[in-house]
């Protein structure tokens, strides 16, 4: 029994080098791998977020769409009928449900995210020689698959109900990159907002204030019908520039400076969501 | 030998609780050493912080050789750690959750898929392999939760509170568990409540209370520290329970300074012992001379829970930690 203070020092300290390197790709892999399996096993939060959206979408065409059409200034697009009325709503509307799609699912992110938290898994991650963005990567990559077949499904409907986009294959490809880019912004906000959550409840509400973002931009009305402060406030956030950019692809409305400010968004937010989620991560696991 | 786990002055406070106040410990590789403490003693976050979950405050601590705040992946590369929340993915099946641990290890998909299913046979789970965990009992979860531990064997194992409202035939297959563990050449580090658990598995025994350790030996040099061996004697009336007491204290059969206790509400009287039969029958000789009659006599050695209360109850004891080196007080 070795007991003693005066007991040399451990030298038994192996060198770097025979160590098994960090494998963050396989890792993330790995937990991508644990999401989906998660979303396939319990279909509730991803059936949800599609739901949601589908009946927004179907509540403000048939319910408000002949008023709010009615009140759109000019033609909406190019190839949209200038008469106003539901179908020019449609098209109008059609970017603006799903941005809120991709913007609903940081609410089962964050729902994930906080259960993980809880659950004591996410410490036995970080007591293994596992890289802390491989266990993030493997959320962030779940749930930009599950937005973008959220928002895929969602176009789905609004396509069957009338939608009629003008754009080219080369300007689908962009709206895919783009949508997909903004969800995977989106989501390193939900992991964040799971993260910083105390409770599986609060973190679920959290991104709410996501979801509410495309009312107050160019999503479901024109800015410039908006009081002055709302209005400034709608031009320079976030979502009106993907809105916009989403626009211009499906329905060849004039872009403006609006891809490079969407572009410019998501590095932001990606960058800020990343480091958020990474320094709350380190902070939060041990109960 | 190799020191497994070194701690030197480790210090941890939340706010202004302290909960370790210097701490030393130093743990053999390939011995089991229980960490015994009351609640909220810091077991968990001496735990924590060898386990990298933590860190400390001050002193330093390595494991398997790696400094834990300095090379907290080479602690993790070594270490595995079982808590007593159960780190377990309740939304995968047992078998998916074992498979998920194969894969974080890089084992590869096929010896993955061995190692799983030998663990699933070890542990006694084949049954439950296919099922989701919300199906699990307690115990079953443990179990998982350990072997998920065990996918690839750690060289220090960690188990914090282990068997924590876990059944009995289930915590004797965890003790059996960690025993085979023991003898492939892992390290040990446990903490219980449980004292028989802390005797039954571990070959030293380190007592943390209010941040420091108080003591520390094997089981045996721990009972000793205390003197909880005695004799109790009830009798049938006061008057029997006076001279008996008056008998005793006048013989040799105690030693004076021990004095004889008396309780005259349960009419017994509490004679210090070593426990050896001689010491037994001078007192009952005495007893015989004096003409008294014994009710009722029961014999009472030291255990782990006389330890127990005696360092951790409250008030200081002059005797603690005299056998073996402990800490002196830093607070």
């Amino acid at each position: 029994m070795t007991t003693l203070d005066t007991a040399p020092a451990p030298s038994g300290r192996r060198a770097a080098s025979t160590r098994p390197p960090t494998h963050v790709v396989a890792d993330a892999v790995t937990m991508l791998h644990r999401n989906l399996l998660h979303m396939v096993r319990y279909p509730g939060l991803s059936v949800f977020t599609i739901v949601v959206p589908v009946v927004f979408l179907l509540m403000l065409v048939f319910v408000f769409g002949g008023t709010l059409g009615a009140g759109l200034p000019g033609a909406v697009a190019p190839g949209v009928e200038a008469t106003g009325g539901r179908a020019a709503y449609l098209a109008y509307v059609m970017p603006g449900i799903l941005l809120v799609t991709i913007a609903g699912t940081a609410g089962g992110t964050a729902t994930t995210v906080s259960m993980d938290m809880t659950e004591g898994i996410t410490a036995r991650f970080r007591t293994m020689a596992i890289s802390r963005a491989a266990v993030l990567a493997g959320h962030v990559l779940g749930n930009t698959i599950q937005a973008l077949i959220a928002v895929a499904l969602v176009l789905v409907v609004g396509i069957a109900i009338g939608f009629r986009p003008t754009a080219s294959p080369v300007e689908w490809l962009a709206v895919a990159g783009l949508l997909a880019a903004i969800a995977f912004t989106v989501t390193w906000l939900g992991v964040g907002m799971g993260m910083q959550a105390k409770s599986v409840e609060t973190a679920s509400n959290l991104p709410l204030i996501l979801s509410l973002l495309p009312l107050l931009g160019s999503g479901f009305v024109p800015t410039a019908s908006m009081p002055d402060a709302l209005q400034g406030f709608a031009d320079y956030q976030p979502f009106t520039p993907f809105i916009e950019t989403v626009r211009g692809l499906l329905l060849g409305t004039p872009f403006g400076s609006n891809p490079a400010l969407a572009i410019g968004w998501c590095v932001l937010l990606t960058v800020v969501g990343f480091a958020w989620s990474i320094a709350l991560y380190e902070r939060k696991s041990v109960r | 030998m190799t020191a497994a786990i070194d701690i030197r002055g480790l210090r941890k406070s939340y706010g202004t609780t302290t909960v370790l106040d210097g701490v030393d410990l130093t743990v053999a590789a390939g011995t089991v050493t229980a960490l015994l403490g009351p609640n909220g003693a810091g077991k968990t976050t001496t735990v924590h912080i060898l386990s990298t979950l933590v860190r400390a405050d001050g002193g330093t601590a390595t494991v398997d050789g790696c400094d834990v705040a300095r090379d907290p992946d080479g602690v993790r590369a070594a270490i595995g750690l079982t808590g007593q929340f159960s780190a377990v993915d309740t939304l995968l099946t047992g078998e998916e959750n074992l498979l998920l641990m194969a894969r974080l290890r890089h084992l590869g998909a096929k010896r993955s898929r061995a190692r799983a299913a030998q663990l699933l046979e070890q542990f006694d789970l084949v049954d439950a392999a296919r099922k989701p965990l919300a199906t699990y009992s307690g115990g079953m979860r443990r179990r998982l939760d350990l072997a998920m531990t065990l996918v690839q064997a750690p060289r220090v194992l960690f188990l914090d509170e282990p068997t924590a409202g876990l059944d009995p035939r289930s915590r004797h297959t965890m003790w059996q568990i960690v025993r085979d563990l023991v003898a492939d050449g892992t390290t040990v580090l446990l903490t219980t409540q449980y004292l028989d658990e802390a005797d039954e598995l571990a070959g030293r025994i380190a007592v943390l209370d209010g941040g420091n350790i108080v003591a520390d030996g094997t089981p045996d040099e721990l009972k000793r520290l205390v003197p909880g061996g005695h004799i109790r004697l009830r009798f049938r009336d006061e008057g029997a329970l006076d001279a008996a007491a008056h008998a005793l204290a006048s013989s040799g059969a105690t030693r004076p300074a021990d004095g004889v206790p008396a309780d005259t509400a349960a009419l017994s009287l509490t004679v210090p012992t070593d426990g050896g039969v001689s010491v037994l029958r001078a007192l009952l000789d005495r007893l015989d001379r004096a003409g008294l009659e014994i009710d009722d006599l029961s014999i009472h050695t030291p255990d782990l829970d006389d330890v127990f209360f005696a360092l951790t109850g409250g008030t200081p004891r002059e005797n603690r930690g005299t056998t073996t080196p402990t800490k002196g007080s830093a607070s």
